[in-house]
């Protein structure tokens, strides 16, 4: 019998010796291209044949790698399944070197498979549990951390780092300035559009307006600026402190007798709040714009008229509210953002983690306390 | 036996911008030889592997592996190469969101048709080798920064690749570790007849596994020592060879 494809293949003859044996001669190369083949043509054939004894001549083998011993392996733990013996014969110095490496003669069981366990739900209950706690503990820390050197800054004001927070203002606030016009002028044309078709019923026209200039300055406005500054920023914070965290940039930082949290967050953390909430101004204004794009376009109001009719409605405090919640939301999303860049773990699958859940904390953490607002203002206001 | 050069490398010049960090380096490495480049820091030694595996295309000259120019080589001629050749990165470049074990499968897994459990089988083989048996399930950022190295090259050994290119394999690691390592070298070349090419400068390590070293060095550009170590170590009269032979500092470094 014989087999042989392709050049760089191998081969096999047998034989019977005379007390019921088999005897195998392989010729051509065992590795890892022909492993596979080997085992799916030998093995078959060794079941079925049921020898009482393998022989194995690598008289004619040209080179014998790790996937020749796991095929060697096989066949002896399928002729010793089967109450068999094994042996090899005609084996060269280069063979006896890898089979010794591989400790092939010690190998008798079948090589236990490393499976991977899965802990039954107690462990991994107790295991989330601990992780949420820890990641709370962590939390707490960091907060007080972030206070006390916000507090530090405010008495020592020299401390802060003047140029990273410039350079921070720059990328969180005057870069996101086209996206946030942008989409707020478009969020004031829909919101002047949907609600005209509703009002025209009534002749209301002109409170379309009222409507724009009061969604957009006390809730929509701030809300928006916050959404696209989370994306935008919140994930960037997390991602480039996480980058630090796993290149140990922030021991660095740390055994250099520096405070990383005064360090790498405060300047994002003052720079947010600086210019989210100048953001959330010129969101009001493009909404404002949108809105009189509509009316002065759709509805035949003049512009003199859509104007007047917005700052009639419109109180300082609306504009203030929205710029204060916008403040807050600022610090929470700088915040979040920098704690789960500090918290990340592991290599470039955790700093993704951080990004990803630093967008949806503060995306979470954006809604709850607008709601917190709306409840406070209602009750208070 | 009659050796075939394996890697054949003819008049490269590498350049990055403006700056020529190799100019006209010729040589060439024999099938299952452990060849080593070294010279000092910042001479083009790291240039030279990026350029050997194809990561960099020459600014000129040409780079035979096996008889294919992987400067000249289209995408699938690139990739068909790449199988034969494995490599052991500075610090393991492990994929860190998988195990090591699976780090090992996934080229197995990827170019063969064995069976998961004969996969695994194989990947605890492996693991063996490089004395790493019980830290299948750990993940890369577990591990120490030795363990990761010696994971790496159960990695770029997967597939038993004809060449294996090591970037600095002992950096970092302790003098036993470091030794091990050696030894694990010169095993798999004899067993396997596996090509090594090796960029080090890690003197006790080129002494122990190099079979022929080339030198590099800054101020030339290109190769100024070719040989066996211990041999140049002897008979050098080239000062800068014989300063890093020797351990000797620059003439204008500190006083002793």
């Amino acid at each position: 019998m014989h087999s042989a494809k392709g050049q760089e293949s191998w081969g096999y003859e047998s034989s019977d010796d005379s007390k019921g044996g088999w005897i195998l001669h392989l010729t051509g190369r065992m590795d890892a291209a022909n492993a596979a083949s080997m085992l799916r043509n030998l093995g078959p054939l060794l079941q079925s044949k049921a020898p009482n004894s393998l022989t194995v001549d690598l008289a004619e083998v040209t080179y014998v790698d790790d996937f020749g011993v796991l095929v060697l392996i096989q066949l002896r733990h399928m002729i010793t399944a089967q109450s068999g013996s094994f042996s090899l014969i005609h084996v060269t110095d280069g063979v006896r070197e890898i089979l010794s490496l591989l400790h092939f003669d010690d190998l008798t069981e079948k090589i236990p498979l490393a499976g991977k366990q899965v802990p039954n739900i107690f462990i991994r209950l107790g295991d989330a549990t601990l992780g949420h706690i820890n990641d709370f503990r962590y939390l707490t820390s960091f907060t007080g951390s972030v206070f006390l050197a916000l507090l530090y800054v405010c008495r020592h004001p020299r401390s802060l780092r003047s140029e990273d927070t410039v350079l921070a203002m720059q990328k969180t606030g005057v870069d996101a300035l086209p996206i946030v016009g942008l989409i707020s002028f478009l969020l004031g044309l829909i919101i002047a559009f949907m609600s005209s078709v509703q009002l025209r019923q009534f002749g209301a026209d002109i409170y379309v307006a009222s409507l724009v200039g009061l969604a957009m300055t006390r809730e929509l406005g701030p809300i928006m600026t916050a959404i696209i500054v989370a994306g935008r920023s919140g994930s960037a914070f997390a991602a480039e402190i996480g980058t630090m965290r796993i290149s140990e940039e922030i021991d660095a930082l740390f055994t250099m007798g520096f405070d990383p949290t005064r360090f790498l967050a405060i300047p994002k953390i003052v720079a947010s709040i600086v210019v989210v909430p100048l953001l959330t101004l010129f969101s009001d204004f493009f909404a404002i714009l949108g809105g009189l794009v509509v009316g002065v376009l759709m509805l035949d109001l003049t512009a003199n008229a859509y104007m007047a009719q917005t700052f009639l409605t419109l109180t300082p405090f609306d504009v203030f509210l929205g710029v204060m919640k916008s403040g807050v939301f600022a610090f929470l999303i700088s915040w979040i953002g920098c704690f789960r860049g500090f918290r990340v773990r592991g290599g470039a699958a955790g700093v993704g983690e951080a990004t990803t859940s630093a967008v949806v904390s503060s995306i979470f953490l954006i809604s709850l306390t607008d709601s917190v607002f709306s409840v406070i203002l209602r009750y208070w206001g | 036996m009659d050796r075939q050069p394996i890697i054949q490398v003819r008049d490269l010049i590498a350049r990055y911008e403006e700056e020529t960090i190799l100019e006209g380096v010729s040589f060439d490495v024999f099938e299952g030889e452990i060849f080593i480049i070294l010279g000092g820091s910042g001479c083009g030694k790291s240039t030279l592997l990026k350029h050997l595996i194809g990561l960099i295309r020459p600014y000129s000259g040409r780079i035979l592996i096996d008889g294919e120019d992987i400067s000249a080589a289209d995408s699938r001629g690139y990739q068909k190469l790449l199988r034969r050749i494995g490599i052991l990165y500075q610090s393991g470049a492990l994929f860190g969101s998988m195990t090591v074990a699976e780090n090992v499968a996934l080229p197995i897994m990827e170019y063969t048709d064995l069976s998961s459990d004969l996969v695994s089988a194989l990947v605890r083989m492996k693991l063996n080798l490089v004395q790493l048996e019980g830290y299948e399930d750990y993940l890369p950022s577990e591990i120490s920064g030795g363990m990761k190295k010696r994971a790496g090259l159960a990695r770029a050994m997967a597939l038993n690749p004809k060449i294996l290119f090591f970037d600095e394999p002992s950096a970092g690691l302790d003098p036993v570790t470091s030794a091990g390592l050696d030894r694990l070298i010169l095993h798999l070349n004899k067993s396997l007849g596996t090509t090594m090419v090796i960029v080090t400068h890690e003197l006790q390590s080129i002494l122990t596994v190099g079979q022929r070293v080339i030198m590099l060095d800054k101020g030339t550009k290109g190769i100024i020592a070719e040989g066996n170590p211990s041999h140049l170590r002897e008979t050098s009269r080239n000062p800068l060879v014989w300063r890093f032979f020797n351990r000797r500092p620059e003439e204008s470094a500190i006083p002793a």
